[in-house]
């Protein structure tokens, strides 16, 4: 109890004292002002509690007013503004107070001055607000004059350079961002801050061209032809790369050349990309740097080579890097053991503790989400990388775990790993289906946001390739349904993926699943799939139903039952304005249509359809026109009922003129299957 | 021809011997192939000059009168399966290669020096031959060469065929990439923390060996017919980027250094620096200067001022060029110094005579012919004593010659001597005692940087100075009668008399000697005979510490601690 009186008691004297300072400012004397606010700034310092009770107390809006005043001394108007810089250095709380009592525009209008020190003084506070995460960016690009005003103070001082590029590192977010940016000369305000003899000022002046280019072609692009000193930018990157600077400054002049080498503006085989880029990112995966270093080198590592084999390739042989990855799971040792001390601690009231367990844990998946990444870009190419994975220790566990972790972007980069895995057939067959990865694939695709989606049915794709010893258990756990849901996604990416899942199971499939797709998925959902605005997904519902067709009872049975409907999707998508792919597709649907027995008679009844497969074998595209002369074969094929007539009906119809005109085509295989369906006639 | 191989840099006896060679074919093979002859022969010579810089550059820590460093492969410690070519930097097999039986190496020259702190070779894959069983890496002396590096106890290798390491096993581990014809492959010994990487093409493979034992040799082993590699010891620039990783293994021990705990004697610490420093400023007689230090800093002087200042003043006569004067003064101010040191005199003697030839001694001098307006252009001095500064390069590498110990202590005193003209300058001006200082300070910088006329272009100063040779002569046979023969003094002789064989001595073999630097180390032994007289150290503490610095750092480099490399004792005196 007594306890709890003196708490109050410091508390109130507290307040009583913080009190004495507001009602300084409010003195007549101006004089008396400025001191208080001098002694305001020296209270302060450092002391969080202190700064919380002055902005309970009010003291923003008259330190706001004071330093707005134009009849305020300047040296006042500049104390006011170090205050407001030190109260911001506190809690997230107290940034949140200052923004809402609209420092920024007020701080922005400060910069309007002529005077240097009150100049930097209103910087050094926007800067210290804006590297906060509380405060809006957006509040930056309010006012159209600010960035054209703060760009032509970088030239003041040097204070003014690391305080600018220091918000503007933080404040550029989006590619408007960069673009306002761009256009009012950052690149060229900014590049001679590069050899400024201030660190800090280097450091923040490369923080800034990182974010600038990051997936800008535009910057790049100019980036790449900027001389600083009489040298190019990639120079002076490459030269901030050397492993005696700073850790930071490697890794941000790395980050830079990354996002250069990716908007296309160096080339991936360029020395300092292959030989300086990539090793240096290589080295930040290492144990010796510190967790965020390893995190960040791993994604902008992954970034760097996510397109190009040969990258891929260097890097899986750099430094032990697939196996210093297998690292990244070994931090902490493990999350159960987090959760033990976190619960045994909680009892103990350490909070410290708690907060820096919860720090740990936080980067635990950080890592874990980093090292996925990074193997997903490694392996997405070549097959000996991708068994060198796959053989590191327990890595398909660790992905099969990952695919359930409680954070969803662990979750997101363990299923990008095992799609870029899934494209090696060795692995569908060997590793993924003694892990038995597609049981937690299954339950991620029951209820997931769409990025994940989106890479899970990919993965699923390759799963259900007919090769693939997964393809049986993943039938029998009722995925057709869950599919057919896909394709009526509002994703387009989802779709296609939804649909050619569906057509990979067809392929060769049990006339018992496929007559189960067809059911589940309905054929208004077909033809609607038809007439999709995406190619990708009208060419996998295309090979969807090429599959559907194949072998002669598959084909008489679902002609017999949808025969009307595919015939006029048929006619639909040949008289519409499509691809040559897409047209080829539905030609070779309907050659595997006249391989039928009774399909046969869809066509051979339909003139219109006759004469638009001797279009397509007049056409100037070979593809479409083999496709067609295929079509036609079948119809004549000898052995079967009634070739007799098909074979005169198609000859008034001047077939054989065509076809003897094809023999002699230049290409070989069009030439040959047009003398094999001339034999026809003959024999 | 000669020119040109000035230009290379090359020293002579060197290219005689390449020459003469080169000549004996001509007679066999006719003039085309002298001309291919002369092509390849300049090739290797500017290769040997690229090679020197590279090593010199990437291991100046190496002392390679001590442990020379692997510039070719051995045609002596070789298995006979092994041929060798193109400088001895080809290696090819020449056996039958049917089994594991037929494996040959080859190891390089020497052993990798502790002292390069990261050593780095290349080895080039001209062809993989049959089947590519090459392995590279590293051995020690005496491993069997009938096998490939790697497979035996102190061998250490990474075979091309399946990509794997061998640490000194018969089976391998999974390591790296397997390599073939065009491949590069590069190893790293790092001598720090005893560990090795390979390179391809300039990628690092990451770290292959640990605990690796020191004296290692750089070995090839090849094992099937038509398998070709060449080396890279420094030739030419290396495909991975081994200074960059040698940059970071720097700043790593500099920080160490830097971070060195001293731990709770701070105060200590601080006073005994302080006292460094006084002595130091007292030994070289910086009077004004360490009465300074000395009273800020609350410390005692253990020399009066006055035998300060008269070391001091002879210091300046000697730095100056003026023997003759700083001879007379010592036998003035320390009457029997020079009577018992005979040696001592000779020394000083000798060097008079030098300067006498460079104009500058003071008997010549005054005998000479001076423009009267440079008699009073004082201050002269500092000028003269600021311009060895741009030499400093040359003064070091005549210092090198000289023993071991001494090296860091003239350096040292190098430097001093240029601060001291700046910094006390003034005192000579003020001083009270006999002789005149300034008197010829103007000329001395004309007649050692312009004019360069023997003894000053004066007929009498010439006639002095021949005798004065006599007399030198008549000493030197005098004290050998006396004391036995003296290498040093002889030679010391020989060279002071060769200046008078050139026209032009200043631009002679023997010029070096007229050099003002060259004042320094007899300025230093007066002085340390004089300090000695008087029971002080011959050598400050401060020198003697630096000089323990280095002398630790070159026992580092013998006992094989690798980081010597990167804590040069110069690095740290700006």
């Amino acid at each position: 109890m007594a306890c709890i009186e003196i708490l109050f008691r410091i508390s109130d004297k507290f307040t009583a004292t913080s009190r004495h300072y507001v009602d300084r400012l409010f003195d007549p004397d101006p004089q008396n002002v400025l001191q208080g606010v001098i002694d305001m700034k020296n209270a302060v310092i450092g002391n969080n509690k202190q700064k919380a009770n002055l902005i309970v107390l009010g003291a923003v809006p008259r330190l706001l007013y004071l330093l707005q005043q134009s009849s305020s001394s300047l040296e006042l108007r500049t104390e006011c503004a170090v205050v407001l810089g030190s109260l911001a250095m506190g809690t997230e709380n107290n940034i949140k107070s200052l923004v809402d009592c609209h420092i920024i525009p007020a701080l922005l209008q400060g910069l309007l001055c002529s005077d240097l020190i009150f100049i930097e003084a209103c910087l050094r506070c926007l800067r210290t607000i804006f590297i906060s995460p509380v405060t809006p960016v957006q509040l930056l690009y309010t006012d159209p004059t600010v960035i054209p005003h703060i760009m032509s103070l970088l030239s003041r001082s040097q204070h003014t350079q690391e305080y600018i590029t220091q918000i503007f590192a933080h404040c550029c977010k989006t590619p408007e961002h960069q673009m306002v940016l761009f256009n009012h000369g950052a690149i060229q305000n900014i590049a001679p801050l590069l050899i400024s003899p201030s660190y800090k000022v280097r450091m923040q002046a490369l923080k800034c061209f990182s974010v600038l280019a990051y997936e800008n072609a535009q910057v790049s692009m100019t980036l790449v032809n900027v001389l600083v000193d009489g040298e190019q930018l990639s120079q002076v990157f490459a030269r901030m790369m050397q492993r005696d600077k700073p850790i930071e400054m490697q890794l941000t002049a790395a980050k830079c050349l990354t996002y250069m080498c990716r908007a296309g503006a160096i080339r991936t085989d360029d020395n300092c990309i292959i030989l300086k880029t990539l090793p240096c990112l290589v080295r930040m995966c290492s144990k010796e740097r510190l967790l965020e270093e390893r995190v960040e080198g791993a994604e902008t590592l992954a970034f760097l080579m996510e397109p190009d084999i040969e990258l891929q390739r260097i890097a899986s042989v750099t430094d032990h890097l697939v196996s210093m990855l297998a690292d990244y799971f070994k931090y902490p040792s493990s999350v159960s053991a987090i959760t033990d001390i976190k619960r045994l601690s909680k009892l103990r009231h350490t909070r410290d503790f708690c907060n820096q367990l919860d720090h740990d844990l936080k980067h635990a998946h950080e890592l874990r989400q980093a090292a996925f990444k990074l193997y997903a870009s490694l392996g997405s190419n070549d097959e000996d990388i991708r068994k060198k994975i796959t053989e590191t220790e327990n890595m398909m566990d660790r992905i099969v775990s990952g695919l359930s972790e409680s954070s969803i972007k662990v979750r997101l980069a363990a299923v990008r790993c095992l799609h870029s895995l899934s494209r090696s057939v060795q692995q569908l067959r060997t590793s993924f289906h003694d892990h038995a990865v597609w049981k937690p694939l299954m339950k991620l695709l029951q209820n997931a946001p769409d990025e994940v989606l989106v890479m899970a049915s990919s993965t699923l794709c390759n799963l259900l390739l007919e090769f693939s010893p997964s393809k049986e258990p993943i039938l029998e756990s009722g995925v057709i349904e869950l599919l057919c849901s896909l394709t009526q996604s509002d994703s387009p990416a989802l779709r296609v993926n939804g649909i050619w899942a569906l057509m990979n199971m067809a392929f060769q499939a049990d006339q018992k699943v496929k007559v189960e797709i067809v059911r589940a998925l309905g054929t208004e959902q077909l033809f609607r799939l038809l007439s999709d605005p995406d190619t990708n997904v009208l060419m996998k519902t295309l090979g969807l139903l090429r599959n559907l067709l194949s072998t002669r009872p598959h084909i008489d049975q679902i002609m017999s039952s949808h025969g009307k409907q595919i015939m006029q999707a048929v006619t639909l998508i040949l008289e519409g304005e499509h691809s040559i792919e897409v047209k080829e597709q539905t030609l070779c649907i309907l050659a595997n249509i006249a391989d039928g027995n009774t399909a046969k008679e869809l066509i051979m009844t339909n003139d219109d359809m006759l004469q638009k497969i001797k279009y397509y074998m007049g056409h100037s595209n070979v593809k479409l026109q083999l496709a067609a002369t295929f079509c036609i074969s079948n119809l004549i094929w000898n052995e079967e009922d009634g070739s007799q007539e098909r074979q005169d009906k198609l000859r008034e119809m001047g077939f054989v003129d065509i076809l003897h005109k094809l023999t002699q085509a230049s290409d070989p295989s069009l030439c040959d299957r047009a003398k094999t369906a001339m034999q026809q006639y003959l024999a | 021809m000669y020119q040109v191989l000035k230009e290379v840099g090359l020293d002579l006896e060197r290219a005689n011997q390449i020459a003469g060679f080169h000549t004996n074919n001509k007679q066999k093979i006719g003039v085309p192939f002298a001309a291919v002859f002369l092509i390849n022969f300049l090739d290797v010579c500017y290769q040997e000059k690229e090679l020197n810089q590279r090593l010199k550059r990437l291991y100046p820590a190496v002392n390679e009168q001590e442990t020379p460093l692997p510039r070719s492969w051995s045609p002596k410690d070789k298995f006979s399966y092994i041929g060798l070519s193109q400088n001895n930097l080809r290696v090819h097999y020449k056996g039958h290669g049917k089994t594991p039986k037929d494996a040959a190496s080859v190891r390089a020259t020497h052993p990798i020096p502790a002292a390069c702190g990261v050593y780095y070779f290349e080895v080039k894959i001209i062809s993989k031959g049959r089947d590519g069983y090459m392995g590279i890496g590293l051995s020690a002396q005496g491993v069997n060469m009938n096998r490939l590096p790697g497979w035996d106890k102190h061998s250490y290798g990474y075979h091309g065929d399946d990509g794997h390491s061998f640490c000194s096993s018969g089976t391998g581990q999974p390591y790296g990439p397997t390599f073939t014809t065009g491949d590069v492959i590069g190893c790293c010994v790092n001598l720090i923390n005893n560990t090795c990487f390979y390179t391809k093409n300039g990628h690092s493979l990451g770290i292959a060996f640990t605990d690796l034992p020191p004296n290692l040799y750089p070995t090839v082993g090849l094992q099937t017919p038509g398998e070709v590699v060449d080396a890279n010891f420094g030739q030419h620039p290396f495909v991975f980027d081994i200074e960059d990783y040698m940059r970071e293994w720097r700043t790593k021990i500099q920080a160490q250094i830097d971070r060195f705990p001293i731990g709770e004697r701070e105060g200590e610490w601080q006073a005994m620096i302080q006292k460094m420093v006084a002595s130091y400023l007292v030994h070289h007689s910086y009077c004004a200067t360490a009465e300074a230090f000395a009273k800020s800093t609350d410390q005692a002087v253990h020399e009066e001022l006055a035998s300060i200042k008269n070391r001091q003043k002879i210091q300046k006569l000697v730095l100056s060029g003026r023997m003759g004067e700083a001879i007379e003064t010592t036998q003035q101010l320390y009457p029997s110094l020079l009577e018992r040191n005979q040696d001592l005199l000779f020394m000083l003697k000798v060097r008079q005579f030098i300067e006498m030839v460079n104009g500058t001694d003071s008997e010549v001098r005054c005998l000479g012919g001076r423009s009267p307006k440079s008699q009073d252009s004082y201050p002269g001095s500092p000028r003269l004593f600021n311009s060895p500064v741009h030499k400093a390069s040359s003064s070091q590498t005549y210092q090198t010659e000289q023993n071991n110990a001494e090296v860091e202590m003239e350096l040292d005193h190098f430097s001093n001597g240029v601060s001291e003209s700046s910094s006390n300058g003034f005192l000579n001006g003020s001083s009270t005692h006999g002789i005149d200082l300034e008197e010829c300070d103007g000329d001395m910088v004309d007649s050692a940087q312009s004019k360069r006329q023997l003894c000053g272009g004066s007929q009498a100063a010439i006639e002095r100075m021949i005798q004065f040779g006599r007399e030198l002569q008549s000493m030197s046979e005098h004290l050998r009668r006396e004391r036995g023969k003296n290498s040093a003094n002889k030679k010391m002789l020989k060279d002071a008399f060769s200046l008078l064989a050139y026209s032009d001595p200043w631009s002679s073999p023997v010029g070096y000697q007229l050099d003002s630097i060259q004042r320094e180390p007899v300025c230093s032994t007066l002085n340390s005979a004089i300090l000695e007289t008087h029971n002080l150290p011959k050598q400050p503490p401060l020198a003697l510490s630096v000089g323990q610095a280095a002398q630790c750092l070159s026992l580092m480099a013998r006992t094989g601690s690798g980081s010597c490399a990167f804590a040069s004792v110069d690095d740290y005196l700006h």
